[in-house]
């Protein structure tokens, strides 16, 4: 749950679990809770930002890069997934209306991101 | 004698007033200079806030009183208070208590170092608001640092006392003092109340460390997921393992500054006896009073008395207990269904097992509701404990009742 964290131990933590450091919940990976990965097919999206829009945790980016469908369609961004913090809701799955996005189980025991 | 003289004996001699356990409790809080009241009203513990109320419309004490509208919402403003840096103190009974059990897990979690007294009371139902001690074992496993006191002069230290420890930045646990409702929070004892600012030089105020600050932020009350709950929560049992000997210390430094102190648990005509009761606030008071008769019978039966419930002060009653044949443990409150009915009893089993001593354990639940126990009953469990030196007494005596 805590990937890329040093788990402390009891006295290593402040009192009550307190923290002292503002914006702390940036280093807590909640991509870790993920079963299901949305993968975008770069062929299929017709850059509608609707997955932009719905997504509940911000976890889909616009990303200035170029794409060029094998019909000639060129694009100037692209959309990914920000895997570190998408739980996997599969809100964006459901909200493509080009059925762009796929839901595809986690590999169990976790892989590489 | 000359005037000079007079009145230098004057200042030497503190003179006592009268005051109830629940005065007594108020003017604690007054010498404390406690910064944040929130409470309730509940009977038997009322009092206290209304005299601290007192304290306060007289400008006797500077503190914020907070009206509210439950005793859930006092516990939580007094956490909140404390949270902020402020002593803060609330106080409660019975049903009252009930309504906090949510929020006294919280207190402990968020480590706010509060204190709070205990008027003891039944609990409903049927409706009763005479005295026993289901509210407070109730909630002996909420992390909260639970102390009983027999009089009200004791009542008044330990109030005093609980702050050094609460606060102590190797603490940081909420404490509760509980005492008998009616039996001691309505009744006249003689009491000695000290001057603001020996008592602050004694305790003074250690603000929570974290408290809120808008130029310092930092996160209270954090959610834990299953990677951390665990370590937060063992953190309380590591801070409750120094407990006894941070009251050892606070109860001696006291004595010292005002010629007054108890101990962790005491012990009363303990050196030569065979047999011990085990009990707990007025009752000790009564049994102290009743069994130097007994002794004048050929029973040898001393007192244990429990000051410290929790953390239960292992160490210190082992001292007392080693060489005994019998242990009586009184129970105000009766855990329905237990192996041993009597909570305290429960534990004193845990104890004598732990520790490998053979002494024969009688557990005695009684005074539920405040059924009525004088001198004579107290004898009749003097003989108990002496009769269960040589004949063991597996099942809980429920005594008093008519079954």
């Amino acid at each position: 749950m805590s990937e890329g964290v040093r788990l402390l131990k009891y006295n290593e933590i402040l009192p009550g679990g307190i923290i002292d450091e503002p914006g702390s919940s940036l280093k807590y990976k909640t991509g870790s809770w993920r079963a299901l990965r949305p993968v975008i097919d770069q062929e299929k999206c017709v850059r509608c930002r609707l997955c932009w829009i719905y997504c509940p945790d911000a976890a889909i980016l616009e990303v200035d890069e170029e794409y060029v469908t094998k019909k000639g369609r060129r694009y100037k961004i692209s959309y990914k997934v920000n895997y570190d913090y998408c739980k996997g809701c599969g809100v964006c799955a459901q909200e493509c209306p080009v059925n762009a996005i796929e839901m595809v189980p986690e590999p169990i025991g976790g892989e590489e991101q | 004698m000359t005037l000079a003289a007079k009145e230098e004996l004057r200042v030497e001699y503190k003179k006592p007033r009268p005051l109830s356990t629940n005065s007594a409790v108020a003017h604690a809080v007054k010498d404390l200079d406690v910064d944040v009241v929130a409470a309730y009203p509940i009977t038997p513990q009322t009092t206290v806030v209304e005299k601290i109320s007192e304290f306060i419309a007289n400008g006797e004490l500077e503190a914020e009183m907070i009206h509210v509208e439950s005793e859930h919402s006092a516990l939580s403003a007094t956490i909140a208070a404390s949270l902020t840096g402020a002593r803060a103190f609330t106080a409660t009974a019975s049903q009252g208590l009930e309504l906090m059990h949510e929020i006294l897990h919280i207190a402990s979690g968020l480590r706010a170092p509060i204190v709070m007294s205990v008027a003891m009371r039944a609990l409903s139902a049927p409706i009763s608001i005479w005295n026993d001690h289901s509210d407070v074992m109730n909630a002996r496993d909420t992390g909260w640092v639970i102390m009983f006191v027999s009089s009200a002069q004791e009542a008044y230290d330990t109030v005093i006392q609980a702050y050094r420890i609460a606060e102590d930045r190797d603490v940081l646990l909420p404490v509760m003092v509980a005492y008998d409702g009616y039996v001691m929070s309505h009744t006249m004892e003689p009491v000695v109340t000290e001057d603001r600012d020996s008592v602050l030089a004694y305790a003074p105020k250690r603000p929570f460390p974290y408290k809120l600050d808008p130029d310092k932020p930092v996160t209270i009350g954090v959610i834990a997921d299953p990677d951390w709950y665990y370590e937060i929560k063992y953190q309380i049992v590591d801070a409750m393992r120094r407990v006894p000997q941070k009251l050892e210390e606070a109860d001696r430094e006291f004595g010292k500054r005002f010629g007054r102190s108890y101990g962790v648990v005491e012990c009363y005509l303990c050196e030569d006896a065979k047999s011990l009761i085990v009990a707990a606030s007025s009752y000790a008071a009564t049994l102290k009073a009743v069994l130097p008769r007994a002794w004048e019978r050929g029973l040898k039966v001393g007192l244990l008395r429990l000051r410290l419930y929790r953390p239960f002060p292992e160490e210190y009653i082992l001292r007392h207990i080693e060489d005994k044949d019998s242990i009586l443990v009184i129970d105000r409150a009766i855990s329905y269904g237990a192996p041993y009915q009597g909570p305290l009893a429960n534990e004193f089993a845990g104890l004598l097992l732990k520790h490998d001593i053979k002494a024969n354990l009688v557990s005695v639940v009684a005074g539920i509701g405040q059924r009525r126990m004088v001198d004579e009953d107290f004898m009749k469990l003097a003989e108990i404990a002496w009769e269960a030196r040589i004949s063991k007494k597996p099942e809980t005596i429920f005594y008093g009742v008519r079954a």
